[in-house]
């Protein structure tokens, strides 16, 4: 057994945790204010090959071990979600059906441009009438010679104000339920594709989510990405892919919250003495650390099970499920724990506190996780019992 | 052109120094590049990325600084030596005397430091180390120009800007604002796990324990008083400027 990371990958880590603590962190505030990232924070980021973390190297990106994209996600997890979305949207759902399912054309032609940042990446599922149940989706593919015409409508998604790559569901044999889904790249300039307006959200303020809609667009036969009928699979794999990323990510901003937390029960007194010195907010801490803890050894381990070619269906629901619980968790004891000042909008606690309310919600609600976890749990007795 | 560039291993300038026994307490301290050097690193990478240039960066320093020279490397520096052998570390004199022998085993045209290291501050080593080589030196520079053989270099001089002129082979060290120095990018890193990085010992470098050691001595190490919260004068302007005048002589005693 061995908990050490590799070298190269504990110093990417700390050049992000420096990138982040004195690049983005001071801006946290204006960020969420303005609801926009700057642009020269965002051009950094590119220039620091961010935008590449899961491409591999030979299309210009870092190709990282999942294991390396977690230890870089866990830094950009302490600072602003937002920010943190924009990149883990496109490394994630973005850009990862290209990487696991495009052809070689497919990958020449988006990824080079995708991994240094220039084209942002966004995963097209979700539809007002089909969210969890995902099999569920209407917008409708049609083939046409050689291109497919689309028509639809999708809803929260997350990059697209500004993405130029969209990994799209549609529906391209209505008779065979999941099993007639294709998924498509489409690109922002194809005629009748159409973005809506910015949605206005609780939290994640930086990162934008909103409708796209298509009208007669067409999509030459080569974006079909995979095959014609994967659609579905395809996305739960690219779901299943982005969850150990995204619970990377909870526990970055876990940890922050922890060491906001710690240094604040010493810094407030009350009766007299700081408020660490009080039981039950040692307990609050001890408590908060102890599931951050949990937290950090399940997801590298199951990012190293990844990396390993191991099936992690069950163990990356678990960490879904877990970070996310987990991240609400810590955020409602670091807000008790600051008392007032953690509800006041002039420090970062209270902005936590809703940006942790999504990760419950998106990539795959907690419930879904545990209808996952569960049916594995079937399948494993099942197969025990043939 | 090939240019060395010094670098040193410093306190993060967030730590908090703690001494036990007159030493300063190394343990779970984080280290960086001294900031100066940083500036020195960019400069030199900037050099190369604008023309042709090769950058080799170097330390005197314990093994820990091999993380500093990894930093560079990832920077895009193509070469580094670290001077790691306890034999070869002393003062300021004998980091120098270490680094001409180094310097002295190739041919630099140009060699930058940072103008100080954040740690103890002391400003000699580069321009010491210029002296060993016998090449003129620019220090405190805010810009940097170099066209074929001239070195342009722009330094503060009390709210004016001093212009100086030099032929390579030169010392320049850097001033704060010389530049805005990069973030390693992550495919720099993996890159610098690949560049060469040497180790060097006294006897590689054929210096004597003699030859380099230390002119100086660390007496004492002690951490400044606390300040205490200051003093508002007031009331009638002349009683201030009485009980001003008696302050700086007795309690303060600036004057004497």
């Amino acid at each position: 057994m061995d908990f050490q990371l590799p070298e190269d990958l504990i110093l990417m880590r700390e050049t992000v945790r420096d990138f982040v603590r004195h690049e983005v962190e001071p801006y946290a505030m204006q960020i969420e204010e303005e609801d926009k990232v700057p642009d020269s924070i965002l051009e950094k980021t590119k220039r620091m090959g961010l935008f590449g973390l899961s491409i591999p190297e030979e299309y210009g990106g870092m190709g990282l071990s999942m294991l390396g994209e977690c230890a870089v996600f866990e830094e950009l997890g302490a600072t602003i979600n937002g920010f943190t979305t924009i990149i883990g949207a496109h490394n994630g759902i973005g850009s990862v059906g290209i990487v696991e399912f495009g052809n070689e054309q497919q990958k020449q032609r988006y990824l080079p441009r995708m991994a240094s940042g220039e084209w942002l990446g966004a995963f097209a599922l979700t539809e007002p009438q089909a969210g969890s149940n995902a099999a569920a989706i209407r917008t409708r593919a049609v083939k046409k010679g050689d291109r497919y015409v689309i028509n639809g409508q999708k809803i929260y998604i997350t990059n697209a104000p500004y993405a130029q790559v969209f990994t799209v569901m549609a529906v391209t044999d209505p008779e065979k339920g999941a099993k007639g889904i294709t998924s498509f790249i489409v690109e922002r300039s194809f005629p009748g594709f159409q973005v809506g307006s910015v949605e206005k959200k609780m939290g994640l303020h930086g990162s934008h989510t909103a409708q796209i809609y298509f009208e007669d667009m067409e999509v030459p036969e080569e974006n079909v990405l995979g095959h014609e009928g994967e659609g579905y699979i395809n996305a739960l794999k690219i779901l299943a892919n982005g969850r150990a990323g995204l619970a990377a990510r909870c526990l970055g901003s876990c940890q922050y919250l922890l060491d906001r937390s710690v240094a604040y029960a010493h810094e407030r007194h009350q009766f007299g003495k700081p408020i660490f010195e009080q039981q039950i907010i040692q307990h609050y801490l001890a408590d908060m650390a102890t599931q951050i803890e949990t937290l950090r050894w399940m997801t590298y381990r199951v990012a190293w099970m990844a990396d390993q070619g191991q099936n992690v269906v069950k163990e990356a629901a678990m960490l879904k499920l877990y970070g996310s619980e987990v991240y609400n968790r810590v955020a409602d004891l670091a807000v008790q724990i600051h008392g007032g000042i953690g509800y006041i909008a002039e420090y970062p606690i209270e902005r936590f506190y809703r940006d942790a309310r999504i990760t419950r919600i998106y990539e795959g609600t907690s419930e879904i996780q545990k209808n996952i976890i569960a049916s594995e749990l079937h399948k494993a007795y099942q197969k025990q019992n043939d | 052109m090939k240019i060395l560039v010094l670098v040193k291993q410093t306190f993060d300038t967030e730590e908090k120094i703690r001494l036990q026994d007159g030493q300063v307490q190394e343990d779970g301290v984080r280290f960086v590049i001294n900031p100066y050097d940083e500036y020195a690193i960019e400069e030199a990478i900037r050099i190369k990325e604008a023309g042709d240039a090769e950058v080799v960066v170097v330390s005197v320093g314990p093994s820990r600084s091999e993380e500093a020279l990894r930093t560079a490397l990832a920077m895009g520096a193509d070469e580094a030596i670290l001077a790691d052998d306890s034999e070869l570390f002393g003062d300021e004199y004998s980091a120098a005397k270490v680094l001409a022998a180094i310097a002295r085993k190739d041919q630099y045209d140009l060699i930058i430091a940072g103008n100080q290291a954040v740690d103890d501050g002391s400003g000699q080593v580069a321009v010491r180390l210029a002296e060993e080589l016998g090449i003129p030196h620019i220090s405190t520079l805010t810009k940097l120009e170099v066209n074929g053989n001239e070195v342009i270099g722009h330094r503060d001089a009390e709210g004016d800007e001093e212009i100086v002129k030099a032929t390579l082979p030169v010392l320049v060290t850097a001033q704060q604002g010389l530049n805005d120095p990069r973030y390693p990018s992550l495919i720099g890193i993996r890159k610098a796990g690949k560049k060469p990085l040497t180790h060097v010992t006294l006897a590689d470098l054929g210096l004597t324990a003699e030859e380099i050691a230390r002119k100086s001595e660390v007496v004492e190490t002690f951490l400044p008083q606390p300040k205490t919260a200051g003093k508002i004068l007031s009331g009638d302007l002349s009683q201030q400027v009485s009980e001003l005048v008696t302050a700086l002589h007795s309690v303060e005693k600036v004057i004497g």
